[in-house]
Order: C-alpha cells, then structure tokens, then sequence
C-alpha cells in the first residue's frame, strides 16, 4: 500500500474521533502564497509527491488556476498528521484570495474551525488580509498567523535580521490590532496571538519550511539560523530540518479548537434554533449519533458526478442511500456517494461522521448555503452574508439556436455553484444578463460554461452595474390607475445612511419575511426611523423600503400586497434607465380606492403606485451611482508617474502615497466602468514593474456631468428611448 | 357633428338591445365596442355586424381605459361606444363620459338591461331590499382579495340581500362558475368565523339571465355547492331577511327548501 492509501485508511478511521480532527481554512490578500502552502501541507502529509509541491499547485486543479496562477475555487482536502504520539485528522480548505472570489472566502469559513491567515512577509497587511480576518471573526472562527516569503525578504530585500525581526513584529503587531477590533468578546481573552505560545510561524511556503518559537526551543534552530540558510541559499536543507507542514500542521493541532469546543462556540452564533432541542443538542456536542443536520458551503461541478456538494456535517452521519431534505425544497433528496476531499480526488465511503468536512454526490436541490437534515422541519442554519454586490454584467447567447434551452440550464447551475454569479435569464429574448464581482469572475465563469458545460457562447463585453437614487425627499405625488377610479399618494426620501449600510452588511435581516418586526423595529428606530414609521413598515427590496404613512382607508389591506409589488418592481427597474434603485424610503401616504374589489385588481394597483413612485422619485432628482473601487499599486520610484497617469486618466481620486523602501504604494478610488483592461495598460506603462490589488468599495454617485450621456447610453442599449420620462409622464398616465 | 353615445346591449345576445339602442347604432358613423365588463355568450363578433350592417371596432380594456381612440373618432362623427348590459354600470365608463364633456364632445346613454336587475327579478327578490353590490375575482398566487366577504357580512347585517358577481377574464378566456365562486367564500370563511357561508346558508344561483337556457335555483349551499349549473354567465344572490313573498317565490321559482316559509 502507497503512503497515499495509507493515509487515507487511517484518515477513515479517524473521522469518529472528534477530538482528533481540526478543520481549518487558509485564507489571504491575493499572491500571499495560499495554494503553495495548501499543496505543501497535503505533501508533507503524505497526499501528493513532495517534488511536486509547490510547484504543481495541487489545489490550483481547475485549468483556469493552474493557467492563471491563482485559485478561483475554494479547494478542500483531509490530511493526517502526527503530533506527539498521536494522529489527527486535518481537513483543509484552501480559499481563492482575489477579491472577486471573496464570496468562497465567507463560505468556506462556515465550514472550519480555524484559519491559517497567509501573510507576505515583503508586502505586510493587505486590505484582503483585514477582510479575511474579519470572514474568519465573524464565523467565530480562530484565525492563527503564517508570515510567509520570508527568503524574499532576506534574498532580494536585503534586510539585517534585526530589520527582519522588527518587520515581524509590526506584522503581528498589526494582525492583532485587526483581531482585537473584531474579535467577539468572549474570545477577546484568548484569541490574541503571541510568538511565544506557537499560534504564529515564519516562513517560505515555497522552499517548504517554517518554523515557530515552540519549534525553535525543540529543535535549537534559531532566527539567526534561518537568516543564514537563506542566506547561503541552503533552504533546501532548512526544508528538511524544519518542514513546513510540521510545524504549519502542529500550529494548527495546538491552536485550533476540535469540533466539539468549536461547534458549542458557533453553534448559537450560526444556528437560531431551539439549542435544548434534540439537533440543537447533538450540534453543540458534535455528536455523530444524533439527528443529520449539514450546511453546504459549496456547490462543484463533476463533468463526470455532475453537482457535488461540500459542506460541514455538525450533526449526526450521513450514509450511502439516505434520504434527506434540503430545507425549503419540496421534495427529500437521495445521497448518491459520500466522499472525503483530497485535492482534485475524492475518495468514497461508506460515511462520514459530524465534525467533519464532506462531499455528497445526490443532493440535486441543494445551492452553497443550504442546510441539509433527516428532518424536514430543522431550523435552518443562518444565511451565509457575503458584503460584496455585482457591479459587473455581461450579456450571453447562445451560438446556436440548439443550444439556447441547455444554456438556460447551464446558466441556473453556474448560479447554483456560485452565489456571486448574478444571472437574470430572458427567455423573450434569449439574451442572458450574467454579473459577478468583477471583470476576472465573468471571464472564469464564461470560461466555464464554455469548457465544462460544453455550450458555445457569444458574450458581450463587460458592462458595469448601476444604482439608481435620489436627492432629496419629495412628493406626496399622486398616481393613478389606468381606470382612473384609484388614486396613491407617495413620499420619497434618501433612506437613513445607517440603514442603508446595516442592510448591506447583513446586521439586519430584512429579506423576505420580517421574522420578529418589534425588534426590527427597535433596530431600525435607533437608526434614525421614527417611531410611526418603525411600526408602519411593509416590506423591503434591496436597501429600500416601504412605508405605510396612510390612516384609514378601507379596504387598504387587501390591496397592500399589490402596492408591495408595485414597490419591488419600481425598485428593480428604477426610472432612470431601469438599473435597480438603492436606499430609497417610499411611503404611501393616502390612497383613494374603487368601491368594489374587480376595479382595485392587480392591472389597476401596480401600474398606479408605480407611477407613483416614480414621478416622486423625479421631482426628488434621480441620481445614478456606479461602482467604485479602491486600487493598491504598488511601483518602483521610477516609473510611479506613469503609473499614476494611468490612475488619473481613469477618473481615479488618489487617496494616499506610502513609501515602502523602494516601493511607493499608490492608493485610489476609480470608477469600476474605468477599470475595463487595466492590467494590460498598467503593464505597460511599468514594464510590468507595478503589482496591484483591487476592492470593490460600493456606489457612489456618477460626476453630474456625465450622467445624462451614461444614463442614454444605458437606456440606448436596453431599447429604450434616450431621455428618461419626466414627473408630467407619470401624473397623466 | 361630435357626439359619443354610450348603448347598453342587454343581456346574452344580439337580441337584447332596445329598439332605441338599434336604431342609435344605425345612425352613427363608427361603432366601438367593449367585451371585458360583460359578454354577450349567446352571439360572436360576425352576427352582431351583420345585425348592425357595419364593422366593429372591438378594443380591449387597456384601448378602453386611455379612451384616446374613442375620444378622437367622437371628436369627428357620431361614435357608438356599444357595452354588454348596461352602458354605465361597469363604472369605467364614467371617467370616458367626462373626459368627453371636458373636449366638448356630446354624450348621451341608451341603458340597457342588466344582470343588476334581471337577477333579482328571476328569484323573485325586491330590488329595494338589495345592499352593497360585489364582485368575487379570480385568485392570484399574490393576491387573495377576501373583501367580497366582508360586503355579504355587512349586508347581511342590516338585513340586505347581497348580490354577488363573478369575475370575468375576456382575453383568456375564463369566466367564474358559482361553483368557483362558492369554494372561495368557504375557504374565505375558515379565516373569519362569522358563520356566513355556513352549509345550511341559503344561497341562490341565475346562470344564463336573459338567454332561453336561464337557470334559476335556489337552496342551502350545502345542496347547491355541488350542483352543476352549465354555461357562463353565473351570479350569485344571498338573500338577507326576506319578505313572505320573497321566500315563496325562492321555494317555487328555485327549487329552495320548504322551511324557509315558516
């Protein structure tokens, strides 16, 4: 028996033992070294050949990472590893680091215990770094420090070890600030890292060692000796002296908390149910024995299994042939095969147990943030929030005319496999309107639709998303049903900022039904909402929301469901050029009803609060707002003005300048719609001497002076007239 | 030579205009006509032109509604604007007949005969004892109206009948049975618990008013829920406190039980 199949035996053997499993993730600013320390890990462990590792980025399987060189999908795979005279089992998750992926980051944290958070020695704390750390707190999930690339530092930096050394410390002097300022506070105590204790290694995920100070006292290896491997370039010998997964993997056997203390930790935090009930019970002691309750974290496409889903079992086991329910699906699915994760490789069995990370093949129903259980009437697990909105769109055709019902399949599965993906599928037309995070998630996604789906497709070139808002409070405006026996009277005004960012970050829930309205209200209230309007308040869509202002009109009631969605529809297509309206408090203040119920139908009521709404959102001032992003470049001094005309001729505001040694960081803020084709301009005007990362960083309103033109350039392409319709257009309706 | 007059058509067929509304109707120089208030089921589109010796312009509810189409012919000529029943008692029409006043159009009403009248005279009820008058519309996934409900329950209250039509879709096209009709306001009752639609409830049906096939019937819902009553249209009467000569004619015009004489 190989090393490989040995591994995998014992891995087996152990997934019972709960407390010799440790479920982490690695997550990190984009270029930190994730997938080399990921394949590195599963190497030295014993999965792969160490040759390789490092080199054939293991984790980095699908084409488009291994051509690219990063990883687009949050990889998994289970390891064993030994620390004293025992054996754990580690399942691992390796996490895509460019940012338009950040949505895989939020969702593999709902999976591990612990995170591994890379950072590069040379480029410190990065904006990607501080967002993952806040993924990983969020989840109540321990994040432990790997500074890695520190050969870079010694080799081509040419640091003395005392500069080293203070380098270190200001990198953990910094991720600890992060984790203090975020930290829940029961862990606030506990959590903070320290050299001393081992929750913080050194090293270089390519040459394939590390070291700890819990290390270094065992082993007599000191900074000083580190400095000189890697400075007589002998890192090939420090690799065997100090392999990285050793300590990596002791790290994490030591500072990782095992399912049964992580899940009675999470487990009020990510599960709103009754934690006396019988699951509730099983799920805060790991309990393998207990009721099934599974929470998917992502979806893969097998052009051979078809859609698998990987997730963590917190309660219960899942077997070969059971039957469970995807809660809110009608009907209980079939598990097909049950496997554990070893890089591109899954391995089957017969079942796996809580605590552990699984792939099951047969849970058709099932998208990334479903929970899965034997009983269909489980409380589901709370939503997974990622922050980040679309603000890219491309239009997709099918090829062929053949293909055009098996691109609408294809479509709704990518979506499926991936929550960022945005796909509103027109089945007049046959164009298809696909958005995601950025111009490099389309082109990935377009890609595989293309090369695993096997459909040939024409997309359009990148367009970007927009908002629509408004200036100032206006109205009551007065709409009128196209039988003229009705008649709504609406308010608009910018909804509270507070509100309106609470919505985006998920601190509210205000999507679909209002679960507990007092405390809602009480929320809202404290976000500036007066008490009436608290109280009054319908519905919301996206970040607005509806208001009834009015008092005693009968048979008001009955007709609110169709005024809710007049509002949603007026909400999805604003008035401007019909992009979806942000942060807009609509209130209907009276309404002049029919008599009788056949006048006050759906035909009549939609088209007048519509109107309504519209025609107050004009006498308001309709803005347009567009996505924008905050750009780190990071130049050498002699080609900074270059890159820094490159930033300004794309309507960038520069925000910052930093001096990094040689290196100048230029920090801006550009318009998303200016980004399209960026790195091959930057490229060149440095002769590819700059390094950059982005983040998107929210809407904000388009220069007055351009909005018209882009407003009729939307309008244009969507076969609309040029010019919005004004207020008289909706009063005479 | 502007003028708009509005001609009820009366009930089921091309038989069931006035003298008055036909002879209109021959001396205008455009006719227009709606199908979505009523239906005339007994006649189509060709035998009312041959009857009338001109085309028809039929439109639909969303032409109807902006009016611009009727307005501009009547601005010209003499324009009929020709509607099942009566010409005002679907109350859209009144919005056409002011908008045409404001351009100094004349207007002027033919009425016709409609359901409003013809039901209670079948069943024998006194129009003077008739309250809120309701419609009962087709459910939508989103949109459950129950107010029909509450109109039989005020009615009921101050002794009324109630008269209950039925929702019509024209473009679809389907038009509400009383059986329909009485499922809904079962299922609305499990909601409100006033005990209206309770089974020994009695309830009258007219189906087909003013066609030779009129069915007139009468008695408990528990009996008529299952009953078939055939072709459209149906209404739907509940009768409140009712005169002695009232309940004598339910019982021998339809078919009612006995007992509600006593």
């Amino acid at each position: 028996m190989g090393r490989k199949e040995d591994n995998i035996k014992k891995a087996q053997a152990l997934m019972t033992q709960h407390s010799m499993i440790r479920n982490i993730g690695i997550a990190a600013h984009i270029d930190h070294g994730k997938t080399t320390l990921s394949d590195n890990l599963i190497a030295g462990a014993g999965m792969m050949s160490e040759e390789l590792a490092g080199k054939q980025l293991l984790l980095d399987f699908d084409e488009q990472e291994q051509a690219r060189g990063i990883t687009i999908n949050a990889a998994n795979a289970s390891m064993v590893h030994a620390y004293g005279d025992k054996e754990f089992l580690i399942n691992l998750i390796d996490t895509p680091g460019h940012v338009d992926f950040g949505g895989d980051v939020t969702r593999a944290m709902r999976a591990v215990d612990g995170s591994i958070v890379v950072v590069c020695a040379v480029e410190g704390i990065m904006p990607q770094t501080e967002t993952v750390i806040r993924q990983s707190l969020k989840e109540r999930v321990r994040p432990l420090l790997f500074i890695n690339k520190v050969d870079r530092l010694i080799n081509e930096l040419q640091v003395t070890p005392e500069q080293m050394q203070e380098r270190f410390i200001k990198i953990i002097k910094n991720v600890n600030d992060l984790i203090m300022k975020m930290v829940p506070p029961e862990f606030k105590k506990d959590w903070g890292l320290k050299v001393d204790d081992g929750s913080v290694a050194f090293g270089s995920a390519y040459h394939n060692w590390a070291i700890s100070v819990p290390f270094m006292k065992e082993s007599g290896i000191s900074f000083k000796d580190i400095y000189d491997f890697c400075d007589k370039d002998e890192q090939r010998d420090l690799s065997k002296k100090a392999p990285i997964h050793q300590i990596l993997l002791d790290m994490v056997i030591e500072h990782c908390p095992d399912p049964i203390i992580a899940q009675n930790r999470r487990i009020p935090n990510i599960w709103h149910g009754d934690i006396e009930s019988e699951v509730g019970q099983s799920m805060m002691k790991c309990d393998g024995k207990g009721p099934v309750a599974l929470m998917v974290t992502k979806i893969i496409m097998d052009p051979h299994a078809g859609e698998i889903a990987i997730g963590r079992m917190y309660s219960g086991s899942i077997k070969r042939g059971q039957t469970l329910h995807v809660l809110g699906m009608p009907n209980p699915n079939r598990v097909q095969q049950v496997s554990l994760c070893v890089g591109s490789d899954r391995i089957a069995v017969d079942e796996i147990d809580a605590g552990n990370i699984v792939a099951v093949n047969g849970l058709k129903d099932a998208i990334a943030g479903s929970t899965v259980a034997d009983n269909p009437d489980m409380e589901a697990f709370e939503k997974i929030v990622h922050y980040s909105e679309p603000v890219v769109t491309v239009a997709i055709e099918a090829k062929h005319m053949r293909d055009l019902p098996k691109l609408v399949d294809v479509l709704r599965s990518v979506a499926k496999a991936d929550p960022s993906i945005q796909v509103d599928i027109n089945k007049e037309t046959g164009e298809h309107l696909m958005s995601g995070m950025g111009e490099l998630h389309l082109e990935i996604t377009e890609y595989r639709i293309k090369n695993e789906y096997d459909v040939e497709i024409q997309s359009s070139p990148p367009i970007v998303v927009y908002r629509e808002c408004i200036d100032k409070p206006a109205g009551p405006f007065e709409g009128k049903s196209p039988n003229k026996h009705n008649r709504f009277f609406i308010t608009v005004s910018p909804l509270e900022e507070e509100i309106v960012k609470a919505i985006r970050e998920g601190t509210i829930q205000v999507e679909g039904k209002i679960k507990d309205s007092k405390v809602l209200g009480a929320q809202l209230q404290e976000m500036g909402l007066t008490k009436e309007e608290a109280k009054k308040l319908v519905v919301f869509e996206g970040s607005n929301v509806l208001i009834d202002g009015s008092k005693g009109v009968q048979n008001l009631h009955e007709t609110m469901e169709l005024c809710k969605e007049a509002f949603k529809e007026a909400m999805v297509r604003g008035p401007l050029a019909e992009e979806k309206v942000m942060g807009v408090k609509v209130k209907l203040m009276d309404a002049k009803l029919h008599e009788d119920t056949i006048h006050r139908g759906p035909a009549q009521v939609i088209p007048a609060v519509r109107q309504a709404i519209y025609g107050a959102m004009c006498i308001a001032g309709r803005t347009l707002q567009e996505p924008k992003q905050m750009v780190y470049v990071s130049v050498p001094q002699d080609v900074m003005g270059g890159a820094t005309s490159e930033m300004q001729q794309r309507r960038a505001v520069i925000e910052d300048m930093e001096q990094d040694g040689d290196l100048t960081v230029i920090k801006s803020k550009a318009p998303v719609a200016e980004m399209f084709g960026f790195s091959n301009d930057m490229r060149s005007v440095t002769g590819g001497r700059a390094s950059w990362s982005t983040e998107n960083c929210g809407f904000e309103r388009i220069p007055r002076e351009l909005q018209q033109d882009v407003v009729a350039k939307i309008r244009t392409r969507k076969g609309l007239k040029p010019e919005p319709y004004d207020e008289h257009y909706y009063s005479s309706a | 030579m502007s003028h708009l007059i509005f001609i009820g058509l009366g009930l089921h067929d091309e038989k069931g205009v006035t003298l008055a509304g036909l002879e209109a109707i021959e001396s205008c120089d455009q006719l227009f006509m709606e199908e979505y208030t009523a239906v005339l089921t007994g006649t189509g589109h060709e035998k009312l032109e041959e009857l009338y010796g001109k085309e028809i312009n039929f439109l639909d509810r969303k032409a109807v509604e902006d009016g611009g189409i009727i307005l501009e012919a009547a601005r010209k000529s003499r324009v009929a604007f020709l509607v099942p029943g009566d010409a005002m008692s679907a109350t859209t029409h009144v919005d056409i007949t002011l908008r045409a006043r404001d351009i100094g159009i004349e207007t002027s009403i033919i009425p016709g005969v409609s359901a409003l009248n013809a039901v209670p005279g079948f069943l024998g009820l006194q129009n003077y004892k008739f309250g809120k008058i309701t419609t009962i519309p087709f459910w939508e996934e989103n949109y459950k109206p129950a107010s029909f409900y509450d109109a039989v329950a005020d009615n009921l209250e101050m002794g009324l009948h109630s008269l209950i039509l039925l929702d019509i879709q024209a473009d679809v096209p389907r038009y509400m049975t009383a059986t329909h009709a009485f499922e809904m306001l079962i299922e609305v009752e499990k909601d409100s618990n006033k005990e209206i639609f309770t089974p020994d409830r009695i309830v009258c049906v007219v189906a087909r008013a003013g066609s030779k096939d009129v069915l007139v019937r009468a008695g408990t819902l528990a009996e008529l829920r299952g009953e078939d009553f055939g072709g459209p249209m149906h209404s739907i009467v509940v009768p409140g406190k009712m005169h002695f000569m009232e309940a004598e004619a339910l019982v021998k015009l339809g078919g009612a039980p006995k007992e509600i004489m006593d």
